[in-house]
């Protein structure tokens, strides 16, 4: 087996706020192959969100490493270095304030094409433009070259970003909720286009969401990992995922969302919580983080001991006490 | 048979912008029955929270109503009798003050901003309620507070802890919450909500939804609410209205609409939000982008994302009528309109 | 040839489209007129109408009549000329300072704040310092022990006081834009720090950068007027400033037929200062393409 793409080893990020200590992302371990799809879902506050800006290079990790290529990127120089911070980019999620709403599409497209080298002249830039932008399905793309942000779409202005984030040729793209500010009509295509780029060009994508139907959809092929307090407290295979979810949180989590269906979702049996009250990231609870609200807490060993992310049945990891007592 | 609540006739409301006037809510024709939830579906620049807006007498200066009218009608507890009409769009001054709060109240999107940072939670309470005329007597403050903490409670909040705590001690949806406990205060028959759950997480978002449920069983008021969120419909309407351009294209029973909509836009829309238990083949993308409402297309304003368009929709505008019991569309094709989902395939 | 040929149709083609812009904005519009009329009169006004040379007893402090528009000095000489032969240093300074000053602000203020750490710390210590410094008596003091005898120096030494400030609110600006979504889109894209502020940052600050030269011009014109107002600034030519500071010397202000002399020259320095501000309100849809509705 090849050596991932990126690997996260025993990754943390801490905040101070205000004189406190924060700990957003606590003890990541993940590994992300060439050409995956994974998605990270959880709530707000669940580190989802720093733990992408963490793999994109746009936030150093407190402890831990994180490894491109198998070199850590937090001590690799030059032309490596180069290669990862050209190798993984991001795509935001506010389609408003992801351009420059001076420039238009295609100077916000030709500045990286230029420094970089990857065009030489008007003619060769004006051709990849174009190109991209056939990518990404804005087409006729003379349609767009001279066109503004704010004469865009939100649908359109995040096409213009996946294709900025295109022209440097990255291997993979982190896209934090970057469909969650996009009409509801036109999500499915955005995400259609992201398949395809994994498909047409091997480029994997890591999809931020809290919408656990979003992620199915779009994850259907690959991984879903789901994200607690800052911890990974289950990963696998989506569809297992799914249709097999054996963390608690997991379960409570598919249990409560709403579905685009009256007679489904009227009919959806809930999975009550021990308490409503979502602990601060201040004060997190001991052991795991979920026992206070887990339908399942077994007592002591979930109220000191925090569960280690291990395989688990139909070939997820999971990180529950309860499930591993099963396995063993 | 109770008269509705709530009867909005061709309401028409319009923006004055820099490039022009923005025909935000066209000829808007729909009614609440007593007690019954209904539920305006539709994305950006539909003009959805133009409608909501304007029904409690809220747009800002810029906007006009150019048109129609909006009946409230008031019920006498426990009686199938109507009580007084009210105009709404004429209402003035104290007038006005009563009916807000005490007949219909509303909650609104950025929930987590519409409370005043340094006052408490009691004083919200205190504070609407003398506003709107309530408050004047020694004996009436006792009561106002027994009631709002049996409304907090209600809201599945800890009352006394709430009472006493300012905004910022509280989490989004809590503060949600408390908006929706000070909404009910007066005891309205009618609940306005406009994207009660937008920008909450999951487990909150349940946490409203039952909330919502529950109060409805309680106090029986009827709601309408206005969102984005197909499964917010999905669970709380009894009716569903898609909004499009500034106007009603399908408004029907639920569980009609969604299992056979009618309008090449409802269609779509359903057919592209994934859904967990469903098996997410054939999911699609409308193409295209919602009109200018500066300069809207003519006929129908949904033909040039239409595949159906012929030159009927083009020309005529498309009128919203009854195609079966309860259930209402606008378009001139649509007794094949689930052809759209073969062009839609993405 | 040809390039030149492009460069110059495209600079006429830009100035068109701003002027364009300008006029929708009718205080801007005027602002932009006033400020080129008075940049135009100061700067050629002299060669038509040069300063006399003698003085004229017989028409000393006399108020406005029509062979003299605004009068006449203790001189017996004309206001209107001295007037216009007056603007050239106070033009010249509101621009050198200006324009001096925002430049070295502006460097100073987003390397400041785009590069943060120790750079950043060390700039605002030395900033906070400077800012501390009375700059009105560093003036006077200075000028007692340099000779000022030109505009030139003068503004350049103004420029080297007021830059901190500015640098200041340049840095503030920047650091609220240094969060913004698409600059970090940019810093992924590896552009570089000096592509990112140069090309990506700054040109978002553009009217900002604008209206704050402006106000500096202004601010700068205030405390020439006030230094030679004082005294303090003895330079030779005649300028606004010092028309208003002859004249209150000459008793001017207990005498109601002269106060034209020390009138005029103070309705040219408002109305430049008016002038200049105007134009300013108007410099935000020039830079925004936001706000053009269509050019």
């Amino acid at each position: 087996m090849s050596e991932p793409l990126i690997a996260l080893e025993h990754v943390n990020r801490t905040f101070m706020v205000k004189g406190q200590t924060i700990k957003a992302v606590n003890d990541i371990n993940l590994n992300i192959s060439a050409g995956d799809i994974l998605c990270l879902v959880g709530e707000s506050g669940c580190g989802k969100t720093t733990t992408g800006k963490m793999i994109a290079g746009l936030l150093p990790t407190s402890s831990g490493r994180i490894l491109y290529r198998g070199k850590d990127i937090a001590t690799i120089k030059h032309s490596d270095r180069k290669e990862y911070r050209l190798g993984v980019q991001m795509v935001h999620q506010d389609p408003y304030a992801s351009l420059n709403p001076i420039q238009t599409v295609y100077q916000t497209l030709a500045a990286p094409l230029q420094h970089h080298s990857f065009t030489r002249g008007e003619a060769e830039t004006k051709r990849r433009v174009r190109e991209l932008l056939e990518i990404v399905d804005l087409t006729p793309p003379d349609d767009f070259l001279e066109k503004y942000p704010h004469q865009l779409s939100g649908g359109q202005r995040q096409r213009v970003s996946v294709a900025r984030a295109l022209t440097v040729h990255p291997k993979f793209i982190v896209a934090d909720e970057a469909v969650s500010m996009v009409d509801v009509s036109i999500r499915i295509s955005l995400l259609k286009m992201f398949t395809r780029l994994k498909d047409e060009m091997g480029v994997g994508v890591l999809l931020i969401t809290h919408d656990l139907a979003l992620a199915k959809y779009f994850a259907w092929g690959g991984r879903i990992g789901v994200m607690y307090l800052g911890r990974l407290v289950e990963i696998g295979s989506a569809r297992e995922v799914v249709n097999h979810p054996q963390h608690p949180y997991t379960e409570v989590l598919l249990s409560a969302i709403p579905e685009a269906d009256p007679d489904a979702t009227r009919a959806k049996k809930r999975i009550e919580l021990r308490s409503s009250d979502m602990p601060s990231l201040l004060q997190l609870p001991t052991g795991c983080t979920f026992h206070p609200r887990c339908p399942a807490f077994m007592g002591e060993v979930c109220e000191k001991v925090v569960p280690p992310l291990e395989k688990a049945d139909w070939g997820s990891d999971v990180a529950c006490h309860l499930v591993q007592s099963h396995e063993s | 048979m109770p008269e509705p609540v709530l009867s909005v006739r061709d309401l028409s409301i319009a923006y004055q912008a820099r490039r022009g006037q923005v025909q935000a809510v066209r000829n808007i024709s729909f009614d609440v029955e007593r007690g019954e939830s209904v539920a305006l579906i539709g994305e950006s620049g539909s003009g959805k929270t133009t409608v909501g807006l304007g029904l409690m007498h809220l747009l800002p200066t810029t906007a006009k109503v150019f048109g129609g009218s909006v009946i409230y009608r008031h019920h006498v507890n426990g009686s199938d009798s109507t009580g007084r009409e009210i105009e709404v769009l004429s209402l003035k001054g104290s007038n006005l003050r009563q009916f807000r709060w005490h007949e219909c109240a509303m909650v609104f999107q950025s929930a987590l901003n519409a409370l005043n940072p340094v006052l408490r939670i009691s004083e919200h309470f205190i504070d609407t309620a003398k506003a709107h005329g309530y408050l004047s007597g020694y004996q009436q403050t006792a009561e106002l507070q027994e009631r709002s903490l049996k409304l907090l409670s209600m809201v599945r909040l800890d009352p006394e802890r709430v009472w006493r705590s300012f905004p910022h001690e509280l989490s989004g949806g809590m503060r949600q919450r408390v908006l929706i406990a000070l909404a009910l205060l007066l005891e309205p028959q009618l609940l306005i909500l406009d994207e009660p759950t937008t920008a909450l997480d999951i487990l909150t978002q349940r946490n409203i939804i039952d909330v919502l449920k529950e109060l409805r069983q309680k106090l029986g008021f009827a709601m309408l609410f206005i969102s984005h969120d197909l499964a917010l419909a999905a669970e709380l309407a009894d009716r569903v209205a898609t909004v499009y351009a500034g106007e009603i294209i399908e408004i029907g029973n639920v569980r009609t609409v969604f299992r056979h909509p009618y309008h090449p836009y409802t269609i779509g829309l359903i057919k592209a939000v994934p859904t967990l238990t469903g098996d997410n083949a054939n999911l699609v993308s409308v193409p295209g982008s919602p009109p200018d409402l500066i300069q809207l297309p003519t006929g129908c304003k949904f033909h040039p994302r239409c595949p159906l368009a012929d030159d009927r929709c083009r020309r005529e505008e498309t009128k919203l009528t009854e195609v079966e019991a309860g259930h209402k569309v606008a378009c001139w094709h649509w007794t094949h309109a689930r052809e759209v989902l073969k062009t839609y395939q993405v | 040839m040809h390039i030149f040929y492009n460069f110059v149709t495209g600079f006429w083609q830009e100035s068109v489209k701003t002027l364009k812009i300008l006029s929708r904005n009718k205080m801007g519009l005027f602002g932009f007129i006033m400020t080129t009329l008075i940049i135009l009169i100061s700067f050629g006004g002299p060669l038509l109408w040069p300063p006399e040379t003698s003085a004229n007893v017989a028409e000393i402090n006399k108020a406005s009549s029509a062979q003299h528009w605004l009068g006449t000095d203790f001189q017996g000489q004309d206001n209107l000329r001295k007037v216009i032969n007056g603007g050239k240093d106070i033009v010249i300074i509101a621009l050198l300072t200006g324009v001096l000053s925002m430049l070295i602000a502006v460097v100073v203020g987003s390397v400041s704040a785009f590069v943060g750490g120790r750079v950043d710390s060390i700039l605002m210590e030395f900033v906070n310092i400077w800012l501390t410094i009375p700059k009105f008596p560093l003036l006077a003091v200075l000028a007692t022990v340099l000779a000022l005898k030109d505009v030139v120096t003068l503004s350049v030494l103004m420029a080297i006081l007021d830059w901190p400030a500015l640098a200041r609110q340049v840095r503030s600006q920047v650091l609220s834009l240094k969060s913004r979504e698409y600059i970090e889109a940019a810093q992924m894209l590896d552009l570089g720090t000096p592509q990112i502020i140069f090309r990506e940052l700054l040109p978002n600050m553009m009217s900002f950068i604008a209206i704050s030269t402006i106000f500096e011009m202004t601010h700068a014109i205030y405390q020439q007027t006030g230094l030679v107002f004082l005294g303090i600034v003895p330079y030779s030519s005649s300028n606004w400033g010092v028309m208003i500071s002859a004249a209150e010397r000459r008793g001017v202000l207990f005498n109601p037929q002269a106060a034209w002399s020390i009138l005029a020259p103070m309705a040219a320095i408002v109305l430049f200062q008016l002038a200049l501000v105007s134009f300013a309100r108007s410099l935000d849809e020039v830079f925004n393409p936001r706000l053009r509705t269509s050019v």
